[in-house]
């Protein structure tokens, strides 16, 4: 099988199939089969341990998997560090406590990626990121470093530096966790308008209002498996498995 | 004190208890019982010895006389610094060149002086270093435009130390920052070649590599074949402080947190530049105060070339010392020196903490 296949119009975005991973001998991931369709939100929760964070931060390959296949769109992940970068450069990521650059400012934080890896021209690259500013309410705050900022604040920047490689993809690891109440709504505002615009987003997190509001898809996963997954309404009101339901009782 | 603006409610200034230069004093000095002891003992043991070195030093001195005049004073005789300057800054270097190794020092100082300001950073810069640095090189060794060849064991005196420590600290840092990324590389071959210079380096005296440098090394070049002496002192320091910077650096590689890697990683920014644009503008921030403790220390060091019989400007200023006419004064050459030394020293660790200071961006 070659690492790239042409992309068919239906073709799943991301297709991951008989996936496992090991820590050492610790078995993290257990047999993960996972297809996201373009424009698809996918919101994946379950107890701490239970791998979510691990399985989304192998689909960019901050973690590697020892046994079955990744598939992003149309890039098989190995070892070869090319299809590594080309799906990192297609693959936008949100972490929990930010990873904005803390020497750069907010611009040069959100101009970094365009210019270095795409090649776009500095003047082009600022544009596109003062665009993305707009949209995240924060473009007054471009020349400011990440520190000066409030962590809400800094969280959308963080989305907005994803935003300015045009990915085709978006991974949210736990976005609002660090944040103080009163900013989550902030960022899950952001997050919506994104969502309304038809970008395909895997998302972890415990915010059960958005999965409910955006998911096309709520996934639960225990201990290191895809327990259950299934559109919102039935997932939270007819929960099938006994971890599910337990879980939900506990969380809800 | 600036209080914030806030209409609801009133601030009160703080009771003149806690401020003002009384309160400072007692706060600081006679807080408790063995701080006012400590106060007065230190108070006392300056009046002890300030005043009878200030009649030393000012009063009863000379600064500028024959050395005859001075065997007659108590005071000190400051005049053996401007009556032997010559010889104390530049050294062997030929009669009626002097111009030129004064011309290189002054244009060596006037770039670092410009290099100074960080906007000054550019690409215009980095070429104004190798055109100046050739122009120096050309002034001190000769041999075009009329000007007589001097050879390099005649550089002695403040050139000779400027050259050693400046070059020993500019090419040292690049090369201490690619031991320590080396030292951090997941290939075992670059590792453990790294790890073993490091730690080789580390494990011996500057004094015995410059002795390897000046004997050891010659007899294994084939007959005939020299490498310059001045040359090779330079090679020592440059490996002895490199190796000392990498392990510094890799201090401040190690404090860099995964989540920078990552976020670099997932904008799909490959090894190179995730180093030098997101982890390397940071770990050597971090590092400023370690790193400057090391270039002092390495121009310090530079004076041991005295061991391998190069003249920096410490021999030159013993040397000076065994005239017969000026032995005896040893104190206020030494304290010249000292001043000279701590006068470049004090400047570089006040350029750093500019540098720390303007690098700060409130994280």
């Amino acid at each position: 099988m070659t690492d790239t296949q042409p992309k068919k119009a239906n073709d799943p975005i991301i297709k991951i199939v008989g996936m496992h991973k090991w820590y050492g001998e610790f078995h993290v991931l257990s047999d993960i089969n996972l297809e996201v369709q373009q424009g698809e939100k996918i919101v994946i929760c379950g107890p701490s341990g239970s791998g979510k964070s691990t399985m989304i931060r192998c689909i960019n390959r901050l973690e590697e998997h020892q046994q079955g296949q990744i598939i992003v769109n149309g890039t098989e992940l190995t070892n070869d560090l090319k299809n590594i970068e080309k799906v990192r450069a297609e693959v936008g990521m949100v972490f929990q406590h930010f990873n904005l650059f803390p020497h750069l400012t907010i611009l040069e934080n959100l101009t970094l990626g365009p210019i270095w890896v795409r090649k776009t021209p500095k003047k082009k690259a600022e544009e596109i990121a003062m665009m993305y500013l707009e949209k995240v309410h924060i473009a007054e705050q471009a020349k400011k470093f990440p520190g000066q900022l409030s962590g809400g604040q800094q969280q959308r920047v963080a989305i907005a530096r994803s935003l300015c490689m045009a990915p085709e993809v978006m991974l949210f690891d736990e976005p609002t966790s660090a944040l103080d109440p009163e900013m989550i709504k902030e960022v899950l505002d952001v997050m919506i308008d994104l969502a309304k615009e038809g970008m395909t987003m895997l998302v972890v997190t415990h915010e059960m209002g958005f999965a409910k509001s955006v998911a096309d898809r709520v996934m639960f996963m225990d201990a290191g498996q895809i327990v259950e997954q299934n559109n919102p309404h039935d997932f939270f009101d007819n929960p099938q498995h006994e971890r599910t339901q337990l879980f939900l009782s506990q969380i809800l | 004190m600036n209080q914030p603006n806030n209409p609801t409610r009133e601030y009160l200034a703080a009771p003149i208890s806690k401020v003002g230069p009384l309160a400072w004093v007692k706060k600081n000095l006679f807080n408790t019982w063995y701080n006012s002891l400590l106060t007065i003992l230190t108070l006392g043991a300056l009046a002890y010895i300030v005043p009878p070195f200030f009649k030393w030093a000012f009063i009863e001195s000379l600064w500028n006389s024959s050395s005859d005049a001075c065997r007659d004073i108590e005071g000190a005789c400051w005049s053996i610094v401007p009556q032997n300057i010559k010889f104390i800054i530049l050294g062997f270097f030929p009669e009626g060149q002097e111009w030129r190794p004064i011309l290189a020092m002054i244009l060596l100082l006037a770039l670092v002086i410009y290099s100074k300001e960080r906007s000054r950073w550019t690409k215009l810069l980095a070429w104004m270093w190798p055109i100046g640095l050739i122009i120096m090189g050309t002034l001190m060794y000769g041999g075009v435009f009329g000007m007589p060849v001097v050879e390099t064991d005649q550089w002695s005196g403040l050139p000779l130390t400027m050259m050693l420590s400046f070059f020993g600290m500019v090419m040292a840092y690049p090369l201490g920052v690619l031991l320590a990324l080396g030292r951090q590389s997941k290939m075992p071959a670059i590792k453990t070649l790294s790890v073993v210079y490091i730690e080789m380096i580390r494990g011996v005296p500057l004094i015995s590599l410059l002795f390897m440098s000046s004997i050891m090394f010659p007899l294994f070049l084939p007959d005939g074949m020299t490498i310059n002496k001045v040359l090779r002192a330079q090679v020592a320091i440059i490996m002895f402080t490199a190796a000392y910077i990498a392990e510094v650096v890799r201090g401040g590689l190690q404090a860099m947190q995964r989540g920078q890697y990552e976020a670099a990683d997932s904008l799909g920014l490959n090894y190179p530049q995730t180093m030098r644009l997101i982890i390397l503008p940071q770990a050597l921030k971090i590092v400023i105060p370690p790193t400057v403790g090391i270039l002092l220390s390495a121009f310090k060091d530079t004076s041991l070339v005295v061991i391998i019989a190069l003249y920096d400007v410490l021999k030159t200023t013993k040397v000076t010392l065994q005239n017969p006419h000026w032995t005896g004064y040893s104190t206020e050459a030494y304290l010249f020196l000292a001043l000279l030394y701590f006068i470049c020293c004090y400047a570089m660790s006040s350029y750093s903490r500019r540098l720390e200071k303007e690098l700060h961006t409130g994280h």
